[in-house]
């Protein structure tokens, strides 16, 4: 038996062949692709490239199936009489007997030998009908609602509407404008009943204060009566909701979204390094979103972080150079601002001059950084720790963004040793010059004022208005993090891109440009560095880990680069869901 | 295709020199002029003239009540007859305009006033009429009924500032209007 020609041919049927990679094979809209065993079939559609609308399914939370606008036709092969052989095509794929009804691609996995429609008469009308019966009470709220022109109930309309309605009778009224929470707004009459939120607060956040109340067209979504929606990842839910039903407090009514320009970068308020998408009109920013990453921060990202951008235009910006004059600062000229700190700095012996750097600053800043120190001959060179308490989901206990990009471009496991150092010898008197990038040293590195009186020369660069630029002799405005364009590690090692959203106000530098001037005008000697990806291919010159890469190869969903061993907690949790 | 040639008509003495033709021209102009001065000109009465031919003496004389209904002047937003400003600063208008003439500067409504539950409104609303080129898309895309091109046609001044329509100048010129779509009203 074993040996008849029938049961070798049976062995490359398509069916085993996936079988011996875990696949299946699945037909959508008459191609026959393959997919891991178990997947979603909107998932499968989605890799074979079908979108097929849904509201109520997310990728990162469960799925209940009920908002049915991912209805599909469906179809499994016959079962074959006791004895008889299944029949199969030239191919080995077995027919398909397609089912009369439709079923939901978001909550029913894939398997052997399926086919799935995603068009065709039963689908379109599947979709029409849900689309009807989701608009009966929808409110014409589209010309003030914040949501209109990423409203995917706008964007299914124009495609499976009916254009007009046919509904007759008064529309359900429900409560509008209702303050749910410090950040989130919420209008009950646009909400579809998707569940997204609850899901997102139940699963993700894990404080399940949202929930439905009443029932059939009345059902309502609800906050805890004892509870307010307060937790720090709220305003995701204003992301995952499919329509206006929650909105931002903080983007209430700025701008509408099809004037935004999106640019894709990353978030600098933690060592996690959220990948963002930084919303911008005319110069400003109008609101940060999370962007997908699912090795730093899946699809979420915490409130303080996103909200943590109106300083950028805000009253206290610096926009030109500034010189003390006595108590107070005069404006200066970039050229002579940099020609009077080369002046000062210059008769000094190298062991009387620091430099404290950040770890905001990019991986390009503080490759500089170190230039200039070597320019300068001094050792002292320490970053600002920024340490406080981990939320366990995405907010990192280290609140410098670029730590480990530090580690690796000054070359040192502990790039905050010599801190105490420099603190010790400003007070002593042994150090002369200071020069501050990008910290408020008074504030975060315990500095006070009278140790920076003692102080022949202090050079500051920062964006605010701070107490240590009171201080200081000489101010350089620098550039914040939607302003320039660089790279930073994030503390899992994954070297990742910041992007220019917005042109820095007024004078203001890139933080980059400012060092390489100071380096250029201490040593008298012409810079050769002049765009970002010169001094990035400078710096991967000099770092074994970042060899061969250039920015651009860096991409939009960064790069490893290095091992750390941490784990970012809110993945982990991800992935322990899924088990 | 055929080529067709064409002769040139043959002119004798007479209209080669156009003395003739030049005095001709001269006898219609004076008796135009004569027919004008005893006011006799055809169609002065329908093109509301001066009466002295059909010349309208701009601008003592205007052409107002001669404009067509669908003539499109100065837009401007107008507020219904409940004395609600009809704008919700959906900014479709910004977006469609082809020469970017208008700026919205959205805001809410606040929570005491009567249409609180209309939610927004504009809290600046620019349009600069040097940009404007009275095209009327903002009136075709304005899903509130707020935005007309009324029959002002002159729209002048001394600067630039001058000729930029901020929003109280908008509803001054646009003023009241009726019979519009009170969607926002409680049924029944």
């Amino acid at each position: 038996m074993s040996d008849t020609p029938s049961a070798t041919a049976e062995l490359t049927l398509p069916k085993d062949l996936a079988a011996e990679k875990g696949m299946v094979n699945v037909q959508i809209d008459g191609v026959w692709h393959q997919f891991p065993k178990g997947m979603r079939m909107i998932e499968a559609c989605r890799s074979a490239g079908t979108i097929v609308p849904h509201y109520c399914y997310h990728p990162k939370l469960s799925a209940p199936g009920n908002c049915r606008m991912c209805l599909v036709q469906m179809g499994m092969p016959p079962r074959p009489a006791p004895g008889q052989e299944p029949k199969r095509d030239e191919y080995g794929y077995e027919p398909i007997g397609w089912m009369p009804r439709a079923v939901i691609a978001c909550a029913n996995t894939i398997s052997e030998n399926m086919g799935i429609r995603t068009t065709g008469e039963l689908v379109e009308k599947c979709r029409e009908g849900t689309m009807e019966f989701l608009l009966i009470n929808h409110p014409l709220d589209c010309p003030i609602c914040d949501q209109a022109g990423e409203c995917r109930l706008q964007e299914h309309s124009v495609e499976h509407g009916r254009g007009a309605s046919r509904f007759v009778d008064i529309k359900v009224k429900k409560p509008k404008n209702v303050d749910i929470g410090p950040r989130i707004r919420l209008d009950n009459e646009r909400c579809i009943l998707c569940s997204r939120c609850i899901r997102f607060m139940d699963e993700v956040a894990g404080d399940p204060v949202l929930g439905f109340t009443q029932r059939g067209t009345h059902t309502t979504l609800t906050v805890h009566p004892d509870r307010l929606l307060d937790s720090n990842y709220s305003l995701n839910t204003a992301d995952i909701c499919p329509v206006g039903a929650l909105t931002s407090n903080d983007f209430r009514f700025q701008m509408r979204v099809w004037f935004l320009k999106e640019t894709p970068t990353i978030d600098v308020n933690c060592g996690t390094g959220t990948n963002i998408t930084v919303w911008t009109r005319n110069n400003t920013i109008h609101r940060i979103t999370p962007r997908q990453n699912d090795a730093v921060n899946s699809c979420w990202m915490p409130d303080s972080h996103r909200l943590n951008f109106h300083y950028i235009d805000g009253e206290a910006r610096f926009n030109q150079p500034l010189v003390k004059n006595g108590v107070l600062h005069d404006p200066i000229e970039w050229s002579d601002a940099l020609n009077r700190a080369a002046e000062k700095l210059k008769p000094l012996a190298p062991g009387q001059i620091a430099i404290l750097a950040s770890g905001r600053m990019t991986n390009e800043e503080l490759h500089l950084t170190r230039k200039l120190a070597e320019t300068l001959g001094t050792s002292l060179v320490s970053l600002v720790p920024r340490f406080a308490e981990c939320d366990g989901m995405l907010i990192a206990a280290d609140r410098n963004p670029n730590t480990t990009g530090a580690k690796l471009v000054l070359g040192t496991e502990d790039p905050f040793a010599k801190l105490d150092a420099i603190r010790d010898g400003v007070r002593d008197g042994s150090i002369k010059a200071l020069l501050v990038f990008g910290e408020d040293i008074i504030t975060d590195a315990g500095f006070h004022f009278s140790d920076l009186a003692k102080l022949d020369y202090l050079l500051q660069t920062h964006i605010l208005a701070n107490p240590t630029a009171l201080a200081s002799h000489l101010v350089l405005p620098g550039a914040a993090f939607a302003e320039k364009r660089g790279s930073m590690v994030n503390l899992t090692g994954r070297i990742q891109r910041l992007n220019r959203a917005i042109e820095p106000p007024d004078q203001a530098r890139d933080d980059w440009e400012i060092l390489r001037d100071i380096i250029a005008t201490v040593s008298g000697e012409k810079s050769d560095l002049h765009a970002i990806e010169d001094v990035f291919k400078s710096l991967a010159g000099s770092i074994s880990a970042l060899e061969g890469l250039t920015l651009s190869k860096i991409g939009h969903q960064g790069l490893s680069v290095t091992e750390t061993g941490y784990q970012v907690p809110l993945l982990e949790k991800e992935r322990q869901r899924k088990l | 295709m055929a080529v067709v040639k064409l002769q040139r008509p043959k002119l004798n003495a007479g209209e080669k020199i156009y003395f003739g033709a030049i005095l001709k021209g001269f006898f219609i102009t004076m008796s135009h002029a004569v027919r004008s001065l005893l006011g006799k000109t055809t169609g002065a009465k329908d093109l509301a003239s001066s009466g002295l031919g059909v010349t309208m003496q701009f601008p003592e004389q205007r052409w107002d009540n001669q404009l067509p209904e669908y003539y499109r002047g100065a837009p401007t937003l107008v507020i219904d007859e409940q004395g609600r400003e009809r704008c919700v600063s959906c900014q479709l208008c910004e977006f469609i305009c082809p020469p970017k003439a208008i700026r919205i500067t959205p805001s809410e409504i606040p929570t005491d006033d009567k249409w609180a539950k209309v939610e927004k409104r504009p809290i600046e609303f620019d349009i600069d009429m040097i940009r404007c080129i009275y095209c009327g898309m903002c009136e075709e895309v304005c899903p509130e009924q707020a935005i007309f091109l009324r029959k002002d046609y002159l729209v002048t001044g001394h600067t630039r500032a001058e000729m930029v329509h901020d929003k109280k100048k908008l509803y001054e010129i646009g003023g009241i209007r009726t019979g519009l779509v009170n969607k926002w009203n409680e049924l029944k």
